[in-house]
């Protein structure tokens, strides 16, 4: 059982936002309260709170908007933020930007946060270019950690290549998340795949159990 | 080499280094930011130089200086700082220069907005800078065909001393996608024989100008310019051309909007509607010659763009009369949906309601 705060770091392009509103809607059916904060106030494309009608349907509420579109380079933060790590009675999964400039944003909140019973997950992609040996990966944990002043607790295989993902990069991610999980002691949390490949490896193996992600940020004429 | 996933203004930069490319002089402006980071990471590891300078002008003067003395050079920005980048852009084509420029273009006019657009095609291609010059314009439709068009770009800059502009949009640069880096096979290339690398006073001094008070040798220079512009005409043209000889309606489209074309296109034939796409690789050189090869029974000639029509005047003449022309298209920052060229498709054949 994750705890009641989630937060979710990483290398950008790792899928961290994919990931985010995908637990966010896998929570939702658990949850009668999930709120889904985004926290990315380093890159203005590809953010949850441009699917907030989405979020939505599964009763979800996105916490991000300062009132303005949803386009802006505007490093601000919405005070509703601080009510989704504080209220206890809230499942909330915030979503972090990419890098340890983007996990900076957290060091606000740190003192707050540390009250909380928190998880805050590393997603890896085995294919980005620099999250591909067990070393890079611990450097991106650690650079993390030092920004944000929070602790990783667990680690997500996330390894993919948008909608061409084999199950082969899901292995190796999921190796390579191994031998960071034997040298750190961090538990691995989640596999996650596109739901084709998701579902073909929980048929045929029964080791690990892979999340389904289905992806919202992609248009359908991305690859 | 194994695929890995990139974003495209990261695959710009690491394209640009194993091109060879050691000097990148910029200013920050979103969609294109990563394409200076990665820059500013990445260069001072090969013996590079990263610089970020003052403004777009000065950027782009830095580039002028560096490559009249042989660098290999490029610099990036989005639109509004690509306009502030013209007055270099015409010096150096002036004093024929080879560098590249990419520009990952964004909504416009003014400061017009973040998001993605293709409303600079006027600029990229007719130029923004005073004079009778020309610059190669490449328009890739993905990441993988950016990092190979960014592979060649420093070789045509020099075999025909010419700036090259990669034309991306927000969506390709901030997109995420698989790429290969594909082992570069450096070009046989000209000796630069005109760069002002130092004369040891061994040799006279070279001179980069682009400045000729005496009017005949200033029409003798644009004279030359213009036969380098033809050659480049001749052989430069790139284009993808698919399913337009039985075509009912031919689809003309470049990069992110080609993109959205291609899957209209698709839906269109499981309704049994023949629709072939025209996909410019160069914007300059125009792909006129592959409008010959258009079905002369079509019905008609859709541009597709994300801007309020620029291109269309290229399809146009290309098309010659031959075919009607209309337009499909999105602004601001929207992306059109392959539902909207669809219907622009069954409107124009009259299927539509």
């Amino acid at each position: 059982m994750d705890k009641r705060l989630v937060l979710i770091t990483g290398h950008y392009g790792s899928g961290k936002t994919e990931f985010a509103v995908n637990y966010a809607i896998e929570c939702s059916k658990d949850h009668h309260n999930v709120r889904l904060a985004d926290l990315d106030i380093v890159n203005p494309y590809f953010r949850s709170r441009e699917r907030e009608d989405l979020l939505k349907s599964f009763g979800i509420r996105l916490v991000g908007n300062v009132n303005v579109n949803v386009s802006i380079e505007l490093p601000a933060l919405p005070p509703e933020i601080r009510g989704a790590i504080e209220d206890s009675q809230s499942k909330s999964v915030i979503d972090v930007g990419g890098d340890p400039i983007g996990a900076r944003v957290l060091a606000r909140y740190s003192e707050d946060i540390k009250k909380q019973d928190y998880d805050m997950f590393l997603v890896v992609n085995a294919n980005r270019p620099e999250t591909q040996n067990k070393d890079a990966v611990i450097k991106y944990i650690k650079e993390i950690e030092f920004a944000s002043k929070l602790k990783i607790t667990g680690l997500v295989n996330n390894t993919h290549l948008l909608k061409s993902t084999s199950k082969e990069d899901v292995y190796r991610g999921h190796r390579l998340v191994e031998e960071v999980s034997i040298e750190t002691h961090l538990p691995i949390k989640y596999d996650a795949a596109i739901k084709k490949i998701a579902e073909e490896i929980n048929s045929e193996n029964s080791d690990i159990k892979v999340f389904p992600i289905t992806l919202y940020m992609r248009e359908e004429w991305m690859s | 080499m194994a695929k890995v996933l990139m974003k495209g203004n990261e695959a710009v930069g690491a394209a640009a280094i194993k091109a060879g490319c050691r000097y990148f002089f910029g200013y920050p402006i979103t969609p294109q930011n990563e394409v200076p980071e990665y820059m500013s990471k990445e260069l001072p590891k090969v013996g590079g130089v990263f610089l970020q300078a003052e403004s777009e002008v000065a950027a782009i003067n830095m580039v002028y200086g560096a490559a009249g003395a042989g660098a290999r050079v490029m610099t990036s920005s989005s639109s509004p700082g690509i306009s502030l980048k013209q007055e270099g852009i015409s010096y150096i084509a002036g004093a024929e220069l080879p560098c590249v420029i990419v520009n990952m273009m964004r909504g416009g006019p003014g400061l017009g907005s973040i998001q993605a657009a293709q409303a600079d095609y006027f600029q990229a291609t007719r130029g923004g800078g005073n004079g009778d010059y020309r610059h190669i314009v490449y328009a890739p439709a993905s990441i993988q065909e950016t990092v190979d068009i960014m592979m060649e770009a420093f070789d045509i800059a020099d075999i025909y001393r010419i700036p090259v502009m990669i034309l991306g949009d927000g969506m390709i640069g901030q997109m995420m996608e698989a790429v290969e880096f594909k082992e570069y096979v450096p070009r046989e290339l000209p000796e630069k024989d005109w760069a002002t690398s130092g004369t040891k006073e061994m040799k006279s001094p070279r001179v980069v100008n682009s400045l000729y008070l005496e009017p005949e040798l200033l029409q003798e220079h644009n004279v030359n310019l213009e036969k380098k512009h033809k050659i480049i005409e001749e052989k430069e043209v790139r284009y993808e051309a698919t399913g337009i000889e039985d075509a009912e309606v031919v689809c003309v489209a470049y990069g992110t909007t080609a993109r959205v074309a291609k899957n209209a296109i698709d839906d269109l034939a499981k309704e049994g509607i023949k629709v072939g796409l025209i996909r410019p690789i160069t914007l300059w050189p125009f792909p006129h010659e592959a409008f010959d090869k258009i079905n002369p029974q079509a019905k008609g000639l859709l541009t597709i763009e994300m801007s309020m029509g620029q291109m269309i005047d290229d399809v146009k003449i290309a098309s010659n009369g031959r075919w009607p022309v209309a337009f499909e298209g999105k602004t601001g920052g929207l992306v059109p949906s392959s539902v909207d060229v669809v219907n622009a498709v069954k409107k124009m054949i009259g299927g539509a309601k």
